[in-house]
Order: C-alpha cells, then sequence, then structure tokens
C-alpha cells in the first residue's frame, strides 16, 4: 500500500511528529484520551488520596533538604526561647529549625502533616465507598486487596513519619510500640532490639524509621498506586445504575479535555486546602513537648487519628491480664487487642472473597449497587464502622472525660461494652433501615411520589394524588440484582459437606430478609387498577393544576 | 453481549421474569452557557479571573517569603512568614483549580458519551495460544521434564533469602539480662530529676511527689536515655497509716516514703499522675491504675502487674539511698521476664 | 423546717449570703479606700478574718478550722492554701463532687488576705509567696524542662490541662495568676501532690512561672492552636472541616452546571 505520510508544518505537529516517530505515543493517545470517566463525587474520595499522596511526596521532600535523622545529642540554640540550650536529639533540633529558622519551614511541615491526615482519611473513606457500592465485585477484587495494601502502607507512612522529630510525644508513641512488641511471645524483645539497635530508646531508631518513610514505604506505595490505576484502566470505572448503564458500557465524560481539566484541576484544589488549612491551623506543635525524655510524658498523649484505633484498642482491655505458662509470661492485655485488630484488618482485605463465596456470583459487575439493595453488605459494613469508631473513641478516653465532664473510668466501661454490644446494634438498625428504604422504593415505583393534593374525583371519592415517576427515575429504583437463600445440597457422594452447610447458613444470613425489585408485571398491574379518573387526574402537570388550584 | 451472560453463572441472583427495561440514557440537557454567548462570555470571563486571582497568591506567597526576615527569638516573624506563603500558595492553587474545574463544567461539552466494556477474560483464541506458548517454552526449557533441575532450583530458591534475612542480625545486639536490670544498685543515692541533686528523707513531706533518677545519671555521657528508660522512680510519701505493707516488703518504706518503678507495666509509658488523697497513680496512655498504698497493685485499666517497688533507706547523712536494684524487671511484660 | 439542713442549704441563705456579701464588700471598698495597707499577720486582720471565716467557712471546716464532717481541718494548711482557694473562687464550695470548680471570686482580695491571716495563726503552713518569686523573667527553658517532668503529666505539655481518675481533673493552666500558680505548686490543693521549697526551689517555681507565662502571651506561631489538645483534636479537625471542605468541592465538581 502506498501510504502518503503527512508531513507535519506547525510547531506542535513538529514537536509530536518528533515523538511519535521515537516512541509511537499516537497509539497511546487515540488508546487514552477518550477514555471514560463517569462523574460523582463520591468517585472523587480516590482522587484525593491520590493527590494529597502528591502534596505529601512533594513537600516531604523539601522536608528532607533540612531534616537530619540523627539522634546525636546536641544544644539547641535555635529562636524558641523555652527550649534554648536543652539537650536534645539534632533530629529534634533540625525540626525545630524547620518550624522556626528556615523561611518557609513551618508551612511545609505544617501541609505535610496536614496533607498526611487527609490522605489516610480519604484512603480510608475512598475503601468506605467501594465497600457500600460494592465495587470491590468481580472482576475487581485484587485491586481491593491492592487497596487494602495501600490502606496499610498509609499507616505505615504515616507512624514512621509522627516519630521523626523525636520529640516528648512521639517518643512515648515509639515507647508504647516497645512495649507491645516486647509483649511477643519468644521474639518480642529480639525484636524489639532489632528496631532500637539494643535498648529502648538508643540512637539507631530514628535513622532506621527515616529511611523506611522516605524511602522503603513510599517505593512500595507508588508501586502500589500504579498496580492500582493500571487496573482502573483494566476494568474501566464502575458507575451508578442509571438509565443506559449497564455492566457492558460506562457512561461518563472523556478524559480529554473534560477529565483532564476536572482531575488536574482537582489536583489544585486538594493542595489548595491542604495549603490554606496549614497557613491556618497549628499541627503537632513539637516545640511544645519538648524532646524526648524517657521520664516525662503530657497528658493528652495520644497518636495520630489513624493509630487511634490501635491505641483505642489498647485502652479497652481489662485489667490483670498477663497468664504465666510454665513460668513465662504471655501479657494478653497486649496480645488479644494486637490479634483483634489483625483480624479485623484480615476480615476487611477478605470480604471480596467471602461474600463471592456466598453468592457463587460469578458475573462481572460493573453498575454499582445502592447501599440499601444490599442490606446485609450495608449492615455488616455499618457493623464493622461501629467496631472501628469505637476503637477510635477508645483513644480518646481522657478528653471525652474532661470536655463532657464525665468520669474518667465511666466512658471506659462505656467504650468496653460498647465495643461489644454496638456492631450488634448497628448491624440490626442498618439492615431493617436498608429493607425499609428498598419497601419505600417500590412504594414509589409502584404507586408514584406522594404529591400532598387531595382531589374529588366526580363520584365523590376523594384520594391524594400521586405523581408517577418518569422512565428514567423509575429505571434507577428497579436496577439492582437481587439473590435467594438456598438450602445445603449434597454433593456428587451424598453427602452435605460443612462448606456447603456454612454457605447455605450464610445465604440465609445474607438473603432471606430481601425485598425484590418491582417487576414489569407488578409495575403494570399496579398501574392498571386506576380508575380512569385517577389516571387523568395523574396525567395533568402539576404545576398548572396547582396555580388553577389557587385560582379558585 | 448475549455470549457473556451465558458464560458466567449468577450464582444466587435470581431472574426476574419481564423485568423493567432500561429506557436508555436521558436526553442531553442544554446549560446556560450552551443556550446563550452572554452566558459563555461570563464564565470565560470567570474563569480567566480565577487564574488571575492564581498569579497574585503566587507573588502574595513570595513576598511573605521576603517580607519576614527571622531574626533570632521573634515568634511573630516565624508565625506571619508561615501565614502569608501559606494563604498565598493556598490562593494561587485554589485560583487555578477552580479555574480549571469551572471551565470544564461551563465550557467545555457535558454529552456523556458512552464506552463498550469487554470482559477481563481474553478471548479463547488467545488463551489456547497463551497456553500452546507456555508448553513450548516448557518443552524447550525441560522444566518439567528435568525433575532434577527443577527441584534443585526450588531448593536454591528457599535458600537464598536465609542470607539475606541472616545479614540483618546486627540489627540489634543480643538481648541477654539488660532488660532485667537497672542502674540501681545498694547504696545509690535518690536524686531528683533532671538536676541529679539527691534527696533527704525530711525533704519528702507529705503529700509531696518527686521524680526521681539514680544519683550519677545525670551526669553519665553514653546510654543516659537508656538507663533513665529504666531507673526512673517516683517518690511520695503517704500517712504511715494509710500505707499497707506486705510483711515481706516492711523494710522497703522509710517512715510512709516509698518508691515505685515510673514505667508502666503496661506497655512502658512514665506512669506520673499521682493523686495526693486517693494516693492512685494514673498512665495517662492507657489510663492504667495502680494503688500507690497497696503495692501499686492495679486498680483500673489494662495493665496487669503491680509496679516493681525500690527498697529504700536512709544513710548516715539522711540522703535516701536504694537498698538493691529493682527485685523484678521494670517496665512491659515480656515473656521470659520471670526466668 | 428541717433544722439539721446546713446552714448555707437553708432556702433564705442565698439571700442572707448576698445581703452580707454585699454589706461587707461595699464595706471593704469603703475601708480600701482610705486605709494604708495592714501589716498581714496583725492582731487587727486575724479578728478580722476569724470573723469572716465564722461567718462563712466554720459551718463545713468547724469554729476553730479543725474541720468537720463537711470540710477538712485547716490547721496547718497555712496562709498560702487559702489565699488559692478562696481567690481563685473555689472556696466557699458549691456543690459536691469530685472535685471544686473554679468560680466568681465571692470576696475581696482585703478580705481573703484577712482570712489568709487567721488559718495562718492557728498553725505554722506555707504562707503567702514572696512576690520576688512571681516575676516572668525566670529562666523558661529549665522552667519548662521542670514542667514536663513535674506537671506536664496531669496538665498538658502546655498546660491545657488533663483527667484524672473518677471524674477528676487537672484543670487548664492559662489565665490563672502567678500567685495562685505559685501557691497551688506549695500547697498541693485537692488532689493535687504537694511540691515543697526542697522539691523544686521557689527559683525553680519562678521559672515554671515564666515558662507557663511565655507559652500564654506568644502567639501560636503554628495558626489556631485547637485546644493545644494534641493528635485528637488534629483528627477531628481533619474529618471534619478538612475532608468536608474537599468533599464539598467534589460535590460542586461533579454536579452539573446550569
Amino acid at each position: 500500500m502506498t501510504s502518503q505520510v503527512q508531513e507535519p508544518k506547525t510547531a506542535v505537529g513538529k514537536t509530536a511528529n518528533y515523538f511519535d516517530e521515537r516512541l509511537g505515543l499516537g497509539g497511546f493517545t487515540k488508546f487514552f484520551a477518550r477514555k471514560v470517566f463517569p462523574d460523582h463525587w463520591s468517585f472523587m474520595l480516590g482522587e484525593v488520596a491520590m493527590w494529597s499522596f502528591v502534596v505529601v511526596i512533594i513537600t516531604g521532600t523539601w522536608l528532607t533538604f533540612f531534616y537530619q535523622p540523627s539522634m546525636a545529642h546536641t544544644y539547641y540554640d535555635g529562636s524558641y526561647a523555652p527550649l534554648k540550650g536543652a539537650e536534645m536529639t539534632v533530629a529534634y533540633a533540625s525540626s525545630l529549625d524547620i518550624s522556626f529558622d528556615i523561611r518557609g519551614g513551618l508551612i511545609m511541615r505544617q501541609m505535610h502533616h496536614w496533607g498526611a491526615l487527609i490522605f489516610v482519611a480519604a484512603v480510608g473513606l475512598h475503601m468506605l465507598r467501594v465497600f457500600f457500592t460494592g465495587a470491590f465485585r468481580k472482576p475487581r477484587e485484587l485491586n481491593w486487596v491492592v487497596g487494602f495494601l495501600l490502606f496499610i502502607m498509609a499507616m505505615a507512612a504515616g507512624f514512621t513519619g509522627y516519630s521523626l522529630p523525636d520529640d516528648l510525644l512521639s517518643g512515648n508513641g515509639l515507647r508504647i510500640i516497645d512495649g507491645m512488641i516486647k509483649g511477643i511471645p519468644l521474639i518480642g524483645p529480639a525484636i524489639s532490639s532489632g528496631l532500637f539497635g539494643g535498648e529502648f530508646p538508643g540512637t539507631e531508631v530514628i535513622a532506621r524509621l527515616y529511611a523506611l518513610h522516605i524511602m522503603i514505604v513510599p517505593a512500595i506505595m507508588i508501586v502500589l498506586i500504579g498496580i492500582h490505576l493500571m487496573m482502573l484502566v483494566i476494568h474501566k470505572h464502575t458507575h451508578y445504575s442509571g438509565p443506559g448503564r449497564t455492566d457492558q458500557n460506562v457512561v461518563g465524560y472523556p478524559l480529554m479535555p473534560v477529565y483532564v481539566a476536572k482531575a488536574g484541576g482537582f489536583f489544585f484544589l486538594v493542595f489548595g486546602v491542604i495549603a490554606g488549612i496549614a497557613a491556618l491551623f497549628t499541627i503537632n506543635p513539637i516545640w511544645n513537648y519538648g524532646p524526648y525524655d524517657p521520664s516525662p510524658v503530657s497528658a493528652g498523649t495520644q497518636p495520630d487519628w489513624y493509630i487511634g484505633w490501635l491505641d483505642g484498642a489498647l485502652r479497652l482491655a481489662p485489667s490483670n491480664w498477663d497468664v504465666s505458662v510454665f513460668g513465662y509470661m504471655l501479657p494478653f492485655g497486649v496480645l488479644i487487642p494486637l490479634v483483634v485488630s489483625l483480624v479485623f484488618l484480615a476480615l476487611v482485605a477478605a470480604y471480596p472473597f467471602i461474600e463471592k463465596w456466598v453468592t457463587k456470583d460469578d458475573r462481572e459487575h460493573h453498575v454499582l449497587d445502592r447501599p440499601r439493595n444490599a442490606p446485609t453488605r450495608t449492615a455488616i459494613g455499618a457493623a464493622g464502622v461501629m467496631f472501628y469508631a469505637v476503637l477510635w473513641a477508645g483513644a480518646s478516653t481522657d478528653l471525652i472525660a474532661i470536655y463532657f465532664q464525665m468520669s474518667l473510668n465511666h466512658v471506659l466501661v462505656a467504650m468496653q461494652i460498647l465495643l461489644l454490644i454496638g456492631p450488634v446494634i448497628a448491624y440490626w438498625v442498618t439492615k431493617r433501615a436498608c429493607l425499609s428504604l428498598q419497601r419505600k422504593d417500590r412504594e414509589i415505583v409502584l404507586h408514584g411520589r406522594e404529591t400532598g393534593r387531595v382531589v374529588r374525583l366526580p363520584h365523590g371519592e376523594y384520594i391524594e394524588v400521586h405523581e408517577p415517576l418518569d422512565k428514567y427515575e423509575l429505571w434507577k429504583l428497579v436496577d439492582f440484582k437481587d439473590y435467594e437463600p438456598i438450602m445445603p445440597r449434597p454433593n456428587e457422594k451424598g453427602k452435605i459437606t460443612v462448606a456447603a452447610r456454612l454457605r447455605s447458613a450464610l445465604s440465609r444470613i445474607y438473603f432471606e430478609d430481601r425485598i425484590a425489585p418491582v417487576s414489569k408485571a407488578e409495575y403494570e398491574l399496579a398501574h392498571s387498577e386506576h380508575p380512569q379518573e385517577i389516571a387523568a387526574e395523574e396525567a395533568k402537570p402539576r404545576r398548572k393544576t396547582k396555580a388553577k388550584e389557587i385560582s379558585k | 453481549m448475549s455470549e457473556v451472560e451465558k458464560s458466567y453463572s449468577p450464582g444466587l441472583a435470581t431472574n426476574i421474569e419481564k423485568a423493567i427495561q432500561d429506557p436508555g440514557v436521558e436526553p442531553h440537557r442544554l446549560r446556560m452557557t450552551d443556550k446563550s454567548e452572554k452566558h459563555a462570555k461570563n464564565a470565560e470571563r470567570q474563569v480567566a479571573f480565577m487564574f488571575l486571582l492564581s498569579i497574585v497568591g503566587a507573588i502574595i506567597a513570595v513576598w511573605g517569603f521576603f517580607a519576614f526576615p527571622i531574626s533570632g527569638g521573634d515568634l511573630s516573624a516565624t508565625r506571619n512568614n508561615s501565614l502569608w506563603m501559606g494563604l498565598g500558595m493556598s490562593l494561587s492553587l485554589l485560583g487555578i483549580g477552580f479555574g480549571a474545574v469551572h471551565w470544564a463544567k461551563t465550557l467545555m461539552p457535558d454529552n456523556e458519551i458512552t464506552e463498550e466494556r469487554h470482559l477481563a477474560r481474553s478471548s479463547d483464541e488467545n488463551r489456547a495460544a497463551a497456553v500452546e506458548i507456555i508448553k513450548l517454552a516448557d518443552g524447550e526449557s525441560g522444566f518439567t521434564r528435568r525433575k532434577l533441575i527443577r527441584r534443585t532450583m526450588y531448593g536454591a530458591l528457599a535458600f537464598l533469602p536465609i542470607p539475606a534475612v541472616v545479614i540483618f542480625g546486627d540489627l540489634g545486639p543480643v538481648v541477654g539480662d539488660t532488660l532485667k536490670r537497672t542502674m540501681w544498685k545498694a547504696g545509690t543515692r535518690l536524686a531528683k530529676d533532671p538536676t541529679g541533686i539527691p534527696i533527704k528523707a525530711s525533704e519528702v513531706t507529705v503529700g509531696s511527689v518527686f521524680h526521681v533518677i539514680p544519683e550519677g545519671l545525670a551526669e553519665l555521657t553514653e546510654h543516659k536515655l537508656e538507663e533513665k528508660a529504666k531507673a526512673a522512680v517516683l517518690l511520695v510519701r503517704v500517712n504511715p497509716g494509710v500505707l499497707n505493707e506486705a510483711p515481706e516488703k516492711a523494710g522497703w518504706s522509710y517512715d510512709g516514703i516509698v518508691a515505685y518503678s515510673k514505667i508502666c507495666t503496661h506497655v512502658g509509658c512514665p506512669v506520673a499522675l499521682y493523686e495526693q488523697h486517693t494516693h492512685h497513680l494514673l498512665c495517662p496512655c492507657h489510663q492504667s491504675t495502680f494503688d500507690l498504698a497497696d503495692h501499686c497493685k492495679v486498680v483500673f485499666g489494662p495493665a496487669a502487674r503491680p509496679l516493681p517497688q525500690l527498697p529504700i533507706a536512709v544513710d548516715a547523712e539522711g540522703y535516701l539511698i536504694a537498698q538493691s536494684d529493682f527485685l523484678e524487671p521494670v517496665g512491659p511484660t515480656f515473656w521470659d521476664m520471670r526466668k | 423546717m428541717n433544722s439539721d439542713k446546713p446552714l448555707h442549704r437553708k432556702p433564705w441563705a442565698a439571700g442572707l449570703v448576698v445581703f452580707f456579701g454585699l454589706v461587707l464588700s461595699g464595706g471593704g471598698y469603703a475601708t480600701a479606700t482610705n486605709v494604708v495597707e495592714t501589716e498581714f499577720g496583725s492582731a487587727e486582720q486575724v479578728s478580722e478574718g476569724r470573723k469572716l471565716f465564722l461567718a462563712n467557712c466554720a459551718s463545713c471546716h468547724g469554729t476553730n478550722g479543725e474541720g468537720a464532717i463537711g470540710g477538712p481541718s485547716l490547721i496547718g494548711v497555712g496562709a498560702a492554701s487559702v489565699d488559692f482557694q478562696v481567690g481563685t473562687g473555689r472556696m466557699p464550695g458549691q456543690a459536691s463532687g469530685p472535685q471544686l470548680y473554679k468560680k466568681p471570686v465571692q470576696f475581696t482580695e482585703e478580705q481573703i488576705l484577712a482570712m489568709a491571716a487567721y488559718v495562718a495563726s492557728l498553725a505554722p503552713g506555707p504562707a503567702l509567696p514572696d512576690p520576688e518569686f512571681l516575676r516572668t523573667d525566670g529562666d523558661v527553658e529549665h522552667g519548662g524542662e521542670l514542667f514536663r517532668i513535674n506537671c506536664a503529666m496531669c496538665h498538658n505539655a502546655v498546660g491545657a490541662g488533663g483527667a484524672l481518675t473518677e471524674g477528676k481533673f487537672a484543670p487548664a493552666l492559662d489565665g490563672v495568676t502567678e500567685k495562685h500558680i505559685y501557691e497551688a505548686m506549695v500547697t498541693g490543693p485537692q488532689n493535687m501532690p504537694v511540691f515543697n521549697d526542697a522539691n523544686l526551689t521557689p527559683e525553680d517555681k519562678k521559672d515554671i512561672i515564666s515558662y507557663l507565662k511565655y507559652v500564654e502571651n506568644n502567639p501560636s506561631v503554628g495558626g489556631f492552636a485547637l485546644g493545644s489538645v494534641g493528635p485528637v483534636a488534629e483528627g477531628l479537625f481533619v474529618w471534619i472541616f478538612g475532608l468536608g471542605f474537599i468533599i464539598a468541592i467534589s460535590v460542586w465538581l461533579g454536579a452539573k452546571a446550569n
């Protein structure tokens, strides 16, 4: 075939030609530029996480130019009078210098820390969005796992960074970690020695945490984010149910130009909000806490919010739980919170596989569930959120006691009780609420919305006029999948296995109470029952009728 | 896509006979900016205004950097520097962000477009071809056939990580008995933290609390914090009447003066909140509460062991001294602490 | 009428207290304007203090300060204790509870000193602080270190306050006068331990006061301090305002334009 190569004439064309001839970017652009992204605010949460991560990387890189991860001793000689001449580590002194004596240092430190808090919070909210809309279902289970690992790495990044200023607050945080590690049977003391390079606090740990914080953890995160986004491109984004939205298509705006502008602009918005907060609000005033010293401690010693739930788990353990086995000590007061937290995380990671095992649904799902249309999943999620929230609040028992003028002891005991019954209540209430909302949806589909308009029919009957839904609204309320529980069935050998029984039991828990979507037959039946007069009333445009009534 | 529906089992999903039909994407609604040139022009001006604001913000940030030179001790310079640079940067970022998004929302086309999805699985031909390639590679390399090579390779790969783990062996020294002893020994004077001034028994009045370190700790040049992390002690005098002492520990106090380790037996925070009238010690980290008048046993919170008591006495000059080191390890429980 | 009710619980007691309060404070002002500073502990002042004591304190603390069901013995608590408790409004106590709260002060400076002089005359105890040690030009670095070691575990590193057991708490220290901080250290009010002069010398106490006043009087360099209570406030702020604001922007971004 004789093809005529077009010679580019403009400068842009020439540049494009230069790169395409070397990199073949034309195909790449063709593939990506019109990729479709559905628009919804909740789809931005993952983007908030990603962009705040970028903000944290940018500000963190700046901080590395001034921060010195050394535990060598020095005497402070900077601007902050209450610490002048104090003995401290170089790490703490350099953090103070960043805060007081390097122009732009404080704002960068505060942006870094606020950005980090927002990052982990956005990761958490994004996970909740994915969970409650069922976006983790096939084919996205693996991406859920990658996202879960990112959540863990986000906490790791946060914790390693929290300790770097080597102030009193973070030092006591490290000491708590050391105490927990030492409690692990057999290997605990050895791991502690390995982490701190000997006895706590040692002279090594800051440099080691620094290596983890600026190199290893972010590198792992960048790889995971790459995989996360790659899978996003492979799967294409999910969309909420709506007219024309199916499991076989994706409806939304093209990457070029709309999404580039929106998502690109969004980066600046997230960055700008973080900068604004950092300009106006103090975060982690390390100068207040003083250098780390194993003897003092400040009231209100808490970790950053994302570690709070683990701290809460430690606080809520009952008293006197050390057990001696053949003279070896097992501190269950530390080990059980640790195990419970790990089991909780494992359940979060495994949830897509559990649900898949119960439903046996092998199809791909790209249309999201409205939370009410998956009542049991939503209820399980609510129970999980409750469990996490109680542990989280448990980390601030002292502050709750002060600010609400209650007894610290009562608050703690109340939290212990709430930890056990809170999730059960949350599960039950949420499930009932979802089922009721589904019933309401059915009612609206079958009989339309109540208008509050009462009319008298020619034969004297009074009715309230219901406004029927248009077909687009209607579709949103009926487009969902519905599952049925199964009985345990014998396998080929004629035996009912334990797994079959378990699955059947779980399927009953999941789907015994269910509200099916309205079928066409039901819909037509409901509407054919309407007497002519009512239908005629319903057909009248609402606003006009209202005007008429007023004029009467 | 009917083949798609067939290829995967719906599991427990119910199949509704004659479901209501999807009406298809709703018709596109025109925006004001699509309908009226005036609105479009307005939106354009708004976007441009936001970009201009962004420039102003950048200028403010640079001004903030230079306008407040930091001179020793003046905290308001640091405050202003941080405030104006932050606000400036925020304005410059938000200006670009709001401008770009407003542009996209009002002036770029808002027709939603539809893209087909395809199953994640590859087509049957591709799968078959992939299997062929793997088989071919297996045959060519003899991976399955040559068992000896395969198994020794697994072995080699299993051994490879061992040096990678062992090489971290010197991250920390072997623990030994460092966790079980502290700087206290018979005759060490109790001294004030942080000054290291020894304390006389007569100075400890009822209701007083002293934060104590072993004499000589303040002068250490090496391992000062490590020793302090184990040796920190709280010294309190209560009315001897309220003190409940086990017979074997009767000689450990001096006239109502008792000394207990300050390191929580839960996870190691300094337990320092002393309530004079209840004799309770509270840990601010996890709220473990210890009764100082009753051997510091746990009365509330997650701790499990009493705080270890430091046996004390008074020397010839009236200074408080330790009778010995603690008789059990201080701080958090670890598995072989009793061995 | 129930005659075994304590005096101050009777329905007319409040009126009476207000009446006497007005009379006394009026009288106090009248004398303050034209009487030269009486020497602390003079016989005249002690007897004036005793009158005030009998009228306002004796129902709980006994007619000779020996203590009764309602309140502890005041023998040996010293002038500093009275000046602190009455001068911060904690005394006379109002409701029983885990701890006494700060209230508007009920007496004039002169009356407080008179009562302090009376209580000091009962037995020796911590005296009123020497103004020399109430100045705020001490060594803030040393004061900060001492504060962290001796005080921060209850009062928080910058004196924002903290919780104790069973509903008790260590109050926030901003706005507390130098004198009252000093007196609290010497006397150990309520469950606070005592920091005598052997433990923290008067110089040390002055340094601690200087540190607290430095923190109180200098701007929070990072911006609004969110109560200075640490990461919990920061976490709540991020979830409610930080993410709240960003989500509001997301909703705007995802909404269709008109």
